[in-house]
């Protein structure tokens, strides 16, 4: 237990670290896909609901689970598509129109 | 046991594999040009860990799982459709459901081990039900009132600020309780009550302007919520995404309070609207002058550089295809327009950026704060539309201003100032803009859309 949490907070730690270098160099224009893509990226949470639904080891989790599931996965789903939907709009000047 | 310790294996190679995609999606969002593959690296880092999960050896039963991936990919695909206007009440809402998810599991890990739970455990539990419960209201309330179905005004009272620190400490309490005693089941829906309540009192005195910074600490809560959930399931992927998420949440949040002249603690406290609407009633009667479209067409024709300015009127007149005609009626003609964009236009980070790119204008065109100011005196024309505090040198100027100190685009030093708006009402803050009554100054009085409808017209490129 004690190992764990202390590999845990390292890797928090890190990842935070990691984070803020990666995002602080996404440009202001990118700033509301970034928010809608690392939302999706968060809904990861699903795979502890997965889990807790899986076990099934009462009534109550697998309800609060599946409830889980569902958010989470609208997150991923809806999440991913409209970050391609406003990445694809994004276009460069074009040659000069006719 | 061999094969299931295999499986074990095959996971966490899997999670480590998502845990390495995830990390380089969000470094390809560092520019449009590879944007688009972070959003592929998600997808397939996303599957590979959802795939990974489904072979935990754990689970016994999996009709709930499929039922409930189905249920929520139904829900997701309308989510993932709304039109680009509503992207700030639908972010809001995906936060909530975020938080949703990571405060559901909280509470059924918590009655699942109660009372045998360690104190570490029982501490970042406390943590992951706080944060998610009161991200989970706040975000309803966020996104409530960014779809105006609930009322956009502060509300503000006395000891608000006091109310709410009293209640999170009464949560803090119980948690430390909880964490000696985790036997005590009782209090348990205390601190999720108490947090769901939290939420809902933070939001209320927030309006419209400070949704931007809102949006992202809630966005940096929920991440930090399920990095919590990650630390209790003993999820080293679920930590990481929750890390990098929260880092996302707090670097905007950063950027939009110094956007707004305003502390980082002042935001991390929630003292968010605060300035004071009283301001703007002292002069009414001053002249200005004002244009027809007609007149702006002229100005604009003859201009070599024009920069746009766009504000958050623009998106409520949903008049950014017109703003492109516009765009593309000047270029034609050889001007150089270019758009100014505030990093708090809008409501939330981005907006402006999203919604010209939505009407087609090309991305190199659209420039940062920093990027434009030095330009303005050069520039022929300024044009705003749907923008006012973003533009008010008061800020630079007068010292007993409520948004003294806070950075603007230097819209004043240009040539000739025009501003579309409906009438001389004064902006968000409440505070009368002193741009509005110079020399150089047209004032185009209409609704947005109309109006540059109108001003592509003259031009001769309407529809």
């Amino acid at each position: 237990m004690g190992s764990n949490l202390i590999n845990a907070l390292y890797i928090f730690v890190l990842a935070g670290f990691i984070g803020f270098e990666v995002i602080r160099r996404v440009s202001p224009l990118l700033h509301t896909p970034l928010m809608s893509l690392t939302n999706a990226l968060d809904a990861i949470a699903v795979v502890g609901a997965i889990v807790l639904v899986g076990e099934h080891k009462s009534t109550f989790s697998t309800v609060l689970g599946t409830l889980a599931v569902i958010a989470a996965t609208s997150n991923v789903v809806g999440g991913f598509l409209i970050t391609d939907r406003m990445l694809k709009m994004f276009k460069t000047s074009r040659p000069t129109k006719p | 046991m061999t094969e299931f310790a295999g499986n074990q294996h095959i996971i966490e190679v899997l999670y480590l594999i998502a845990s390495i995609l995830f990390i380089l999606s969000l470094k390809w969002m560092s520019s449009p040009g590879t944007a688009r593959h972070g959003v592929w690296a998600g997808e397939v880092g996303m599957v590979l860990a959802i795939v990974g999960t489904l072979l935990h050896r754990g689970i016994v039963d999996y009709t709930w799982i499929a039922i409930a991936l189905v249920i929520g990919s139904i829900i997701g695909v309308p989510l993932g459709l709304v039109q680009m206007t509503a992207v700030p009440q639908r972010t809001a809402l995906s936060h909530a459901f975020g938080a949703f998810c990571v405060t559901l599991v909280g509470t059924a890990e918590f009655y699942l081990r109660s009372p045998n739970v360690p104190r570490f455990m029982m501490a970042v539990l406390s943590i992951e039900v706080i944060l998610g419960s009161l991200t989970f209201t706040g975000s309803l309330m966020a996104a409530g009132k960014l779809q105006e179905v609930l009322p956009q005004r502060p509300i503000t009272y006395r000891g608000q600020n006091v109310v709410n620190l009293t209640l999170l400490a009464i949560a803090v309490v119980l948690a430390i309780y909880l964490v000696l005693h985790p036997g005590d089941r009782q209090f348990f829906p205390f601190i999720l009550g108490i947090g769901l309540a939290a939420g809902v009192l933070m939001i209320i005195p927030i309006g419209g302007a400070d949704m931007p910074t809102v949006i992202s600490l809630l966005n940096s809560y929920a991440g930090l919520s399920a990095a919590a959930m990650g630390f209790v399931l003993d999820s080293k992927l679920l930590i990481i995404a929750g890390a990098l998420d929260g880092s996302s949440g707090f670097i905007l949040s950063v950027i939009m309070s110094k956007a707004m002249n305003r502390s980082f603690t002042n935001v991390v406290f929630g003292a968010f609207g605060q300035v004071q609407a009283s301001a703007g009633a002292a002069q009414e009667a001053r002249p200005v002058r004002s244009a027809t479209a007609e007149e702006a067409a002229a100005i604009l024709s003859a201009a070599n550089k024009v920069v746009v300015v766009p504000g958050y009127g623009m998106a409520v007149a949903q008049a950014q295809h017109k703003v492109r005609e516009l765009f593309d009626a000047l270029s034609k003609r050889g001007v150089d327009v270019r758009f100014a964009i505030h990093p708090v236009a809008g409501r939330m980070p981005g907006h402006m950026n999203v919604l010209l790119a939505e009407a087609d204008i090309p991305y190199d065109r659209l420039m940062e704060m920093d990027e434009i100011n030095g330009d303005f005196p050069q520039t022929d024309v300024a044009l705003v539309i749907g923008a006012n505090d973003v533009t008010n040198p008061a800020a630079r100027t007068d010292a007993s201003s409520p948004i003294y100190g806070m950075p603007i685009l230097d819209i004043d030093k240009a040539r000739t100032v025009m501003v579309i708006k409906r009438g001389m009402s004064p902006g968000f803050a409440g505070i009368d803009n002193p741009l509005y009554y110079m020399d150089k100054t047209l004032m185009l009085f209409g609704d947005a859309k109309g109006f540059v409808g109108n001003i592509v017209r003259e031009l001769g490129g309407g529809h």
